[in-house]
């Protein structure tokens, strides 16, 4: 056995960055999650969760715990391995999504190894992440049909109707930044936008021939369909349909489906950075006039230590104090550490990566507090005659420009 | 026993399991989740011969299209379990017989042929030349299926249509 | 390496089992399965083929299969939609008679 391990490195490899994506990924969803909770509160004039732990930092802990041990009801009927299946179905297509994504352009090297930072760099990254979108409707569509009662099948009929019609959009907006940037491969998508002079201006969204704006608008509102987040999450919205597919469901299955819709929204996030906007690329110029920029990730994480640290201090209960003090003492350490000349160039990608992703997750959050909802029929208008259309059209005018420009 | 034939006889078992799978089971939307098990395992059957783009519309087109179809139609239509009736006598004694007869044959048949002779392509097939042998050779069926597509959206819009 | 005859024995298979299947179910819904089984099947030996000959048009051909195959199933579905409506059952020994 240790053998057949010593023989196939990359297999060992890949299982330690399988099992650290993964742990990172679980933390991440359970505190965007509080996150969510937060920025929504404080658009709508609350505060949201602030008892459990301090600033409410131990409410999705708290949740977990609850969802754990809360009694799982089967409705009568109900088809028990379909009803199984469906909410495994989508959290495992949501999470096997990350898998392709690739957080920064250098290697590092495991257990001796060189491994670049993504767990799969596939030829056709981009095509397989769709694939993974278009098998995503199973999971809404079965967990509706399997719960044995009429509102769950209402809300998986339409919610599955959405998705498939907004899958032909969000499909169609991106060939745009295929034919610029002439491969599937997620990694040469990103580095067909990289100019050390121009910096932002290169990213897909500006590049000419022709900008992707209409492009990127067409994606992002595809993309919050297609994961039935407000304003078009009328098949799940309680006033309409009870709670629509996952009525029927309690305890941890519901938790998976609440997973993996948080998880789909993360891979959205990261495809509209890797696509639109440069991945991993610094949006300054690599000219000597903004070198300073190398130590943005150091002092933006100095700043968040110091302030961790001056809010620990003032807060009522003993244990909050320390533990937020010395959050923000470690902050303030790898805040160091990052200055060091061996970490600085290792850390700029992932960084700026990060900051992209956190950007749209905020948008994404920002949306679902301000704007009202959709009423079904418009959603279908919207999908078929509006953005299909709007999105065709970008294709039709992209490849236009590519040959004019390459005349 | 490399790697591949590991990961080939994986695929072809879980394949035919899907098949017998599709065949045996008594309700419609398990052999829809069967056959959707088929698709998969061919999707990486045909990843490990290097079609790596027929084997990625095979899963957006055929598995998460195609089958989603099947599985509105049965939720709409409210197909429940068959009922068990026993196999005629004819198809019991003949049929079933026949049928295994002619599979074994086909496999035979297929054992025993000589194999091609040019040698085996390794490497994957780039989409780029897929595509523009898509595009330059084979641009007159391309259209033609377009049509073709066009006339199934009007034709199931047509017969699916309530009377008003 | 996997020898082709390998990859052509497993379609034989499946579409044996296909034909077993539209041969042998009454429901019209799994028989419409059985023959996506088959068309399944033979694009297997298609790419098996274009493999082994070193051409690209046997994936050509797989992708026309697949285009087809989704034009067909809007099709047939629609039809089943409406033999089940008129008359209220999915058997298929139900379906042989012209009139109602």
């Amino acid at each position: 056995m240790s053998a057949f391990l010593v023989q196939h490195p990359l297999l060992v490899v890949s299982l330690i960055k399988v099992a650290v994506l993964m742990f990172l990924m679980m933390t991440a969803l359970a505190y965007l999650t509080w996150f969510e909770r937060k920025v929504v509160a404080h658009i709508q004039s609350r505060w949201g969760p602030y008892r459990a732990g301090p600033h409410g930092l131990l409410q999705p802990l708290a949740d977990g715990l609850k969802f754990l041990f809360k009694e799982g009801v089967t409705p009568e009927g109900a088809d028990k391995f379909v009803y199984y299946l469906a909410p495994f179905l989508s959290m495992s297509l949501a999470l096997t999504a990350i898998a392709l994504i690739p957080f920064g352009p250098k290697d590092i090297s495991i257990l001796g190894h060189r491994t670049p930072l993504s767990i799969a760099d596939l030829n056709i990254g981009l095509l397989f992440l769709f694939a993974i979108t278009s098998l995503s409707v199973y999971g809404v569509a079965l967990a509706g049909w399997s719960s044995n009662s009429k509102y769950p099948l209402l809300g998986a009929l339409r919610s599955s109707a959405q998705m498939v019609s907004y899958e032909l959009s969000l499909t169609m907006s991106v060939v745009g930044v295929l034919l610029l940037a002439g491969s599937f491969n997620l990694r040469e998508i990103i580095a067909a936008q990289y100019d050390p002079r121009w910096g932002f201006l290169r990213w897909n969204l500006f590049a000419l021939p022709m900008p992707q704006v209409v492009g990127f608008l067409c994606f992002f509102t595809a993309a919050v369909a297609e994961t039935n987040r407000l304003p078009f999450d009328l098949p799940e919205a309680e006033s309409e349909l009870v709670a629509g597919f996952h009525t029927e469901y309690s305890s941890f299955k519901f938790a998976m489906f609440f997973l993996g819709e948080y998880a789909s929204m993360v891979t959205v996030s990261c495809l509209a950075t890797i696509l639109f906007f440069g991945g991993w690329l610094s949006p300054f110029a690599e000219t000597p006039i903004f070198a300073w920029t190398r130590f943005l990730p150091a002092a933006l994480l100095g700043v968040a230590g110091l302030w961790l640290l001056q809010d620990g201090l003032r807060h009522q209960k003993r244990l909050a104090r320390v533990v937020l003090s010395m959050l923000g003492l470690m902050l303030g350490g790898v805040a160091y550490l990052i200055t060091r000349p061996g970490v600085l160039d290792f850390v700029q990608g992932p960084f700026w990566f990060l900051a992209k992703v956190f950007a749209f997750l905020f948008i994404y959050v920002w949306v679902r507090g301000t704007l009202p909802r959709f009423r079904y029929d418009q959603l279908m208008a919207v999908g078929w005659k509006l953005l299909l259309p709007v999105s065709l059209a970008n294709v039709l005018l992209t490849s236009f420009a590519i040959l004019v420009a390459r005349r | 026993m490399t790697v591949q034939l590991v990961i080939f006889f994986l695929l072809a078992g879980v394949a035919v399991a899907g098949a017998l799978s599709l065949i045996l089971q008594r309700h419609p939307i398990h052999s829809a989740l069967s056959l959707v098990v088929v698709m998969m395992a061919l999707a990486g059957l045909y990843l490990l011969q290097g079609a790596e783009f027929i084997a990625a519309v095979q899963i957006i087109v055929y598995a998460g299209a195609i089958m989603v179809l099947f599985v509105f139609v049965i939720m709409l239509l409210n197909a429940g379990e068959e009922e068990r009736t026993n196999l005629s006598r004819m198809a019991r004694y003949v049929g079933l017989p026949l049928g295994t007869f002619l599979l074994l044959q086909l496999v035979f048949w297929i054992r025993r042929a000589p194999a091609p002779a040019a040698a085996l392509s390794a490497g994957p097939a780039p989409t780029r030349k897929l595509a523009m042998m898509l595009f330059q050779d084979f641009v007159f069926p391309f259209e033609l299926t377009s049509i073709l597509i066009l006339i199934a959206i009007l034709g199931a819009l047509v017969l699916a249509k309530r009377e008003s | 390496m996997v020898p082709v005859s390998y990859y052509l024995v497993l379609s034989a298979i499946l579409f044996g089992l296909g034909v077993l299947g539209f041969v042998f179910k009454r429901n019209i819904i799994t028989i419409f399965m059985a023959i996506e089984l088959m068309l399944n099947g033979v694009n297997l030996a298609f790419v098996s083929f274009s493999r082994a000959l070193g051409q690209l048009q046997g994936q050509v051909f797989v992708f026309f299969v697949i285009v087809v195959a989704a034009a067909e199933a809007a099709v047939g579905l629609a039809i089943i939609i409406l033999i089940a409506r008129n008359r209220q059952s999915l058997n298929v020994e139900r379906v042989n008679l012209l009139k109602l």
